[in-house]
């Protein structure tokens, strides 16, 4: 690794056109892509939420479907963006070569990078919207503090797309991904307080939860649903902040070594 | 530093050229890739770098654009040291890649567009251009066609219309027609003629000896990062070669020729079939009619006969 790849991200404004780009192709199909991300957690949050919620008491004063409401907005908000960064910008770069395509222009690779996050992060914030309102509808939004999760949605996608980048910038095939998925992913899913508060669990694996972005995005939004104020809510904006600035960086520095050696 | 400096304002400084080139290096896993190598190109010219599979040609170009690491050297393009400045000189240059890089969710015209906007272009700009460079690229009325229903020749041309989105000063076109048949590939070398007298430059990279010729006014032949020859196609086949060849086919051509080696200058082998290099065919030629068994070809010496006398027959993968 050469000293000279690790600086900073520089991206100026031209990442715009990169963004515009995958917006373009997502409006093309974008009926079938809100679809596609929104009955699959919709289904498992009435079916679970129903389902399970019946034989369950009410957790923290909120009945079980209330609950999972915000962890299903959070956990599709990762998908949506994890999705993204990983899936459809590996065929970017990988298979359809657009990125070569553009790193033809005066466009640098650290701007790619930057449309690609904050293009996966508005995609997923399209998702985590979408969720939001249908949630809305079923009467689980009590108040109006529900907008001021709106910014955490997009925050927490970034956070996410800028992980699923480095995966993106070090893997060799599709199939590489289902290691992050394995490994990664679904534990996380399951000790963030998504399907029930983490409070349950052994003390250690709180302690690990307490490093993993979805558990501060949950805590962010559950109470903002619920119409609370969430505790510690700088805490929780700095983790998401840090690992989306981290997390791009550490993309970059991993894609010019990878494309621009 | 300094003496680095001093030594490029010699490599690097010719006011009429638009692409120079200073004792590149470059090395990949250990591997060396590009080996001082030094070329300028005049602007309003056609420059070919010729070479064999992996002697470096497009990684001399990726270098030129300023997307790969110089371990040594200098480049200066269309007035921009690379890669410090890589990116304003790369708004002057539009690139031809070697496997088509189009946007298979996208028409034609949106091909054109989104590609328009990396450069910054204003979309009504944009929008005035794609008519004409459809037209240039023998496209018109192809704006709504999806990238799938085109052939590999249409993807072509629309991949350098792609390429003159921005009104580029040079051009760099890296194997432009491989994969295409003999109908496209005469249609795209009609249109980079055309672009040379407009006053565009051209930086090509090819094995395809024909084409070096036909479009060339200068090229180099690398060979293992290096340049062996370089100059006018026409005078590397008068400096190199003997001027005039004959092909000898038939099971023991080889053998046949070599013993009337006095007849020619040169032979060289390649299967079953002599390569007799010569200044005057005609004794070869009459010693050739007595022999019935024995095909031949008797033509000029060509771009191809030098760059494998410098390169040698041996299969390069």
């Amino acid at each position: 690794m050469r000293l000279a790849r690790l600086h900073l991200p520089r991206p100026g404004l031209r990442w715009l056109p990169v963004w515009r780009r995958n917006f373009l192709v997502w409006r093309k199909l974008a009926v079938p892509s809100l679809l596609g991300n929104l009955a699959d957690p919709l289904i498992y949050m009435l079916g679970l939420g129903y389902g399970l919620g019946s034989l369950m008491p009410a957790i923290d004063g909120v009945d079980y479907l209330g609950f999972l409401a915000a962890g299903t907005v959070v956990a599709s908000t990762m998908h949506a963006a994890t999705f993204e960064a990983l899936y459809s910008a590996f065929s970017r770069m990988h298979v359809q070569k657009t990125w070569e395509a553009i790193l033809n222009t005066p466009l640098s690779l650290d701007e790619v990078l930057a449309g690609e996050l904050f293009w996966a992060a508005s995609k997923s914030l399209f998702s985590g919207l979408a969720i939001l309102a249908v949630v809305a509808a079923l009467g689980l939004v009590s108040s109006v503090y529900a907008l001021a999760a709106i910014p955490v949605i997009f925050l927490t996608g970034a956070a996410f797309a800028a992980l699923g980048l480095v995966v993106c910038a070090l893997a060799p095939s599709f199939d590489f991904f289902m290691y992050y998925f394995t490994l990664f992913l679904t534990p996380m899913l399951l000790i963030s307080g998504v399907f029930f508060p983490a409070g349950q669990l052994p003390a250690a694996i709180q302690a690990i939860a307490g490093w993993l972005p979805l558990a501060h995005a949950v805590q962010l939004v559950r109470p903002l649903l619920l119409g609370e104020l969430p505790d510690d809510p700088l805490g929780h904006l700095a983790v998401l902040l840090l690992v989306a600035g981290l997390g791009f960086w550490i993309a970059c520095v991993l894609a010019r070594r990878r494309l621009l050696a | 530093m300094a003496s680095l400096t001093r030594r490029s304002t010699r490599a690097v400084g010719d006011p009429g050229a638009i692409l120079e080139v200073g004792h590149l290096a470059k090395s990949w896993a250990g591997e060396v890739v590009v080996d001082d190598l030094s070329f300028s190109v005049p602007a309003a010219t056609c420059f070919g770098l010729l070479g064999p599979n992996g002697a470096g040609k497009t990684t001399t170009l990726r270098c030129c654009l300023g997307l790969s690491e110089l371990d040594g050297g200098e480049v200066r393009l269309a007035g921009r040291a690379i890669p410090g400045e890589a990116r304003l000189a790369r708004a002057r240059v539009g690139v031809v890649p070697q496997a088509d890089n189009l946007d298979p969710d996208f028409t034609c015209h949106e091909n054109l567009l989104v590609y328009g906007r990396y450069f910054g272009i204003a979309d009504t700009l944009i929008a005035e251009r794609i008519p004409q460079l459809l037209d240039f690229a023998g496209l018109a009325g192809k704006q709504d066609a999806p990238i799938q229903t085109l052939s590999g020749g249409m993807k072509r041309r629309l991949t350098l219309a792609r390429a003159l989105i921005n009104d580029p000063d040079i051009l760099f076109l890296d194997e432009p027609t491989t994969g295409l048949d003999p109908q496209a590939r005469h249609l795209i070398w009609e249109r980079l003629k055309r672009l040379v007298a407009e006053g565009k430059t051209l930086l090509l990279t090819t094995h395809f000896m024909d084409e070096a010729e036909r479009l060339c006014d200068r090229l180099a032949i690398l060979d293992r990062g290096r340049i062996i020859a370089e100059g006018a196609p026409r005078g590397l086949i008068s400096k190199h070669i003997e001027p005039q060849v004959v092909e000898v086919f038939g099971d023991d051509a080889v053998d046949w020729a070599r013993k009337r080696m006095v007849l020619g200058e040169r032979v060289e082998a390649a299967g079953d079939t002599a390569f007799v290099y010569c200044l005057d065919p005609a004794p070869l030629l009459s010693a050739l009619a007595g022999e019935a068994q024995l095909r031949f070809v008797h033509r000029a010496a060509s771009l191809e006969d030098v760059f494998l006398k410098l390169t040698g027959r041996d299969l390069r993968d």
